[in-house]
């Protein structure tokens, strides 16, 4: 098949339909509208649903909701509506609800920079709602990888019951690529596992060790309860100390699962590299050049780029910590995975921050600067 | 003698296993509005697996745990919003949505107004008991202006909402209003609300004896009762009373019915258009 030319923004909806999606409410905010825009089209023309919601709260319900009722349900938007959704993400969190949301970063703080790239989301996406709850998040770096990570991130999120974030940029999200769509017709798509016991006998929040409970979709014969409470396992509030700990664990668990069965990096003349630049999205597509520069000056770079962001690569980190002599985090925010590399190496090995935050991409000249200094 | 049947036909929709005694305090009209949407969902025959009760967060909003239906008890203020993904996603359902005034229109006023203007296929029962219930009696966007609440400790300044008003403005295609001190007629407008199709908002007025009642007038539960009985007057009578009369009373029955196109349907017909195929989610797939 030929390559078609397509957004980052377009990839995301690509992607979105190839995973199964049937269900989109969102509100437009700059720079992810186009992936409402282009859905808006997309989906009524495959019988699924289309909704722009009076604001991201909004959408976000609606669509754990819609979810609920048995779609594959998806929202878009950027930092400040992400902001907005925080309190309902973790309620699919703690209700364990599958949904997918998309975040494409702009600057920040606040209304920020609407049209400039930005990283700044990335401690948003795990620490942006209150408590500890699960939540997995993938960072593409092209249009193409975009198609194929929005199926992961479904699949994480019907497989785990967990809200997902495709984490894109500015730069990620309004890039033009050419594109064969046909490379990814076959990926691997997970469809929600469904009760099999009788309706009488279903727990819908069953806690054992390692395994999901399938999810009865609403208005399938299985009539039970679901709250943002601290419940048990049948889905009804508690304030029992046993079931309250074991609610809670058994949530957070989902994160060591998914860190299992869908960890994955990229790496570039990574095998033997002693200085490592470390970085996702728009930023990585620089650090790749940066990479091929220093090469050419002898120095052994390489790049390692997590394509799963959350649950954070920290094994693999820990393991680089003990052969490398530098690890370089260039990110256009004034450190943020930088701190969790640091705290997966532990000392073990020197970790160098890189900030940019004036709106601009980081040149591969800057990167390769860094990496000649250390 | 009708207390008999009644309550059966209640007992029948409880979850089996749960969970008396329930949250609200003795003699609260919340239990009475929950009597009444029974006797309806009982009266229309709705089969109980199709239908969603979606509720938020207040006294109001415990409802669906007692409820043998799907329930859903959401964030506070959002319930409609959620409700909305249900109903569209999934058209067959009926989908009902249990609120107190503030989680409808204080933090929800905008989910409310904008399913109203929609006019999806929701049936949205607002239990108006004029306070913040769960939190303690702050005032609420349904406070009379003068009366006193936790937040309002010198009297609320703040003119308040008229939810049928708001709902009708909006674009509501079903708008009724009771006080639960008349029970069965309140089942019978919850009943019309869910046959509507379009959006439907019954509010029932159930004032709060127990928090509100505290800062104000208001002793007992027979208290709020008796001032039920001696302000509810259904709409014909109301419409005749001397303006004054009308300003410190409250109309009661459906007091606004349209048709218009609604929204689940329209995007049915847009599928179509298009040479799509209709029928919601492939949850089946
Ligand atoms: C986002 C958010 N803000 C505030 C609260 C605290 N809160 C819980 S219930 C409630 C108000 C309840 O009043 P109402 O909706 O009228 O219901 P009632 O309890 O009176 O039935 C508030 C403010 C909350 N749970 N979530």
């Amino acid at each position: 098949m030929k390559p078609k030319l397509i957004q980052g923004n377009e990839a995301c909806v690509e992607g979105a339909v190839r995973a199964g999606l049937t269900f989109f409410a969102g509100y437009p905010i700059t720079p992810s509208s186009e992936i409402a825009e282009y859905v808006s089209g997309v989906l009524p023309r495959l019988g699924g649903k289309f909704i722009q919601m009076e604001d991201e709260i909004a959408s976000a319900s609606a669509i754990i909701g819609a979810s609920i009722a048995g779609a594959k349900a998806m929202t878009a938007t950027s930092g400040p509506g992400f902001s907005l959704m925080q309190e309902t993400i973790g309620y699919a969190g703690m209700a364990e609800i599958p949904c997918v949301f998309i975040d494409v970063q702009r600057g920040g703080p606040s209304t920020g920079l609407p049209t400039l790239p930005s990283q700044g989301d990335f401690m948003q996406v795990m620490w942006g709602s209150h408590g500890d709850h699960p939540i997995a998040a993938v960072a593409p770096w092209s249009a193409a990888e975009t198609v194929e990570l929005m199926v992961t991130a479904f699949n994480i999120s019907e497989e785990f019951r967990m809200p997902t974030v495709v984490l894109l940029d500015e730069v990620i999200g309004h890039v033009r690529e050419g594109v064969d769509l046909s490379l990814f017709d076959n990926l691997h798509v997970v469809e929600r596992m469904k009760p099999k016991e009788k309706p009488e006998d279903y727990i819908p929040f069953r806690r054992r060790p390692g395994e999901i409970t399938p999810l009865a979709n609403f208005g399938e014969g299985y009539r039970y309860h679901i709250t943002g409470l601290t419940h048990d396992e049948r889905g009804f509030s508690t304030l029992k100390p046993n079931e309250i700990d074991a609610n809670i664990r058994a949530l957070v668990s989902k994160m060591d699962m998914v860190s299992k069965k869908y960890a994955s990096s990229y790496s570039f003349l990574m095998d033997d590299a002693d200085f490592v630049v470390f970085a996702y999205g728009c930023s990585a597509r620089v650090a790749k050049r940066a990479v091929t520069l220093a090469r050419q000056k002898g120095i052994k770079a390489g790049l390692l780029r997590p394509r799963l962001v959350w649950p954070f690569p920290e094994h693999e980190l820990r393991n680089l910590g003990s052969h490398v002599r530098e690890i370089l985090v260039p990110e256009l925010n004034m450190g943020q995975a930088v701190r969790e590399v640091e705290r997966a190496v532990a000392g073990k090995t020197k970790v160098t921050r890189l900030s940019k935050v004036d709106g601009e991409l980081f040149d591969p000249e800057e990167i390769l600067e860094a990496i000649t200094k250390g | 003698m009708p207390v008999a049947p009644v309550t059966k036909v209640v007992t029948g929709y409880l979850r089996p296993h749960k969970r008396f005694p329930s949250v609200w305090c003795a003699g609260c009209g919340v239990g009475i509005v929950m009597g009444a949407f029974l006797r309806a969902v009982n009266s229309l025959g709705i089969d109980r697996n199709k239908i969603v009760v979606v509720s938020g967060i207040g006294c109001t909003s415990r409802m669906p745990v007692y409820l043998d239906f799907c329930g859903l008890h959401t964030t506070h203020g959002r319930a409609i919003a959620f409700a909305t993904g249900i109903k569209f996603a999934k058209p067959e359902l009926t989908v009902v949505v249990i609120m107190g005034d503030g989680d409808a229109i204080a933090i929800g006023g905008n989910h409310f107004i904008h399913a109203a203007r929609r006019n999806i296929d929701l049936t949205a029962i607002v239990v108006n008991n004029e306070t913040y219930g769960m939190t303690g009696g702050q005032y609420s966007p349904t406070t009379p202006q003068g009366s006193s609440g936790s937040t309002a400790r010198h009297g609320n300044i703040e003119p308040p909402f008229d939810i049928c008003d708001l709902a009708r403005a909006s674009g509501a295609t079903y708008v009724a209003r009771e006080a639960v001190y008349n029970a069965r007629r309140l089942e019978t407008l919850i009943a019309g609300g869910i046959k509507k199709r379009g959006f439907s908002l019954i509010e029932a007025v159930s004032n709060c004896y127990t928090v509100y009642g505290r800062y104000n007038d208001f002793k007992s539960q027979i208290d709020m009762l008796r001032w039920q009985k001696e302000h509810a007057v259904p709409i014909q009578s109301w419409q005749k009373l001397p303006p004054e009369e009308k300003n410190s009373k409250f109309s009661t029955g459906v007091l606004f019915q349209k048709d218009a196109p609604e929204y689940v349907d329209e995007y049915d017909k847009l599928i179509e258009r298009l040479g799509g195929k209709t029928g919601g989610a492939k949850s089946e797939s």
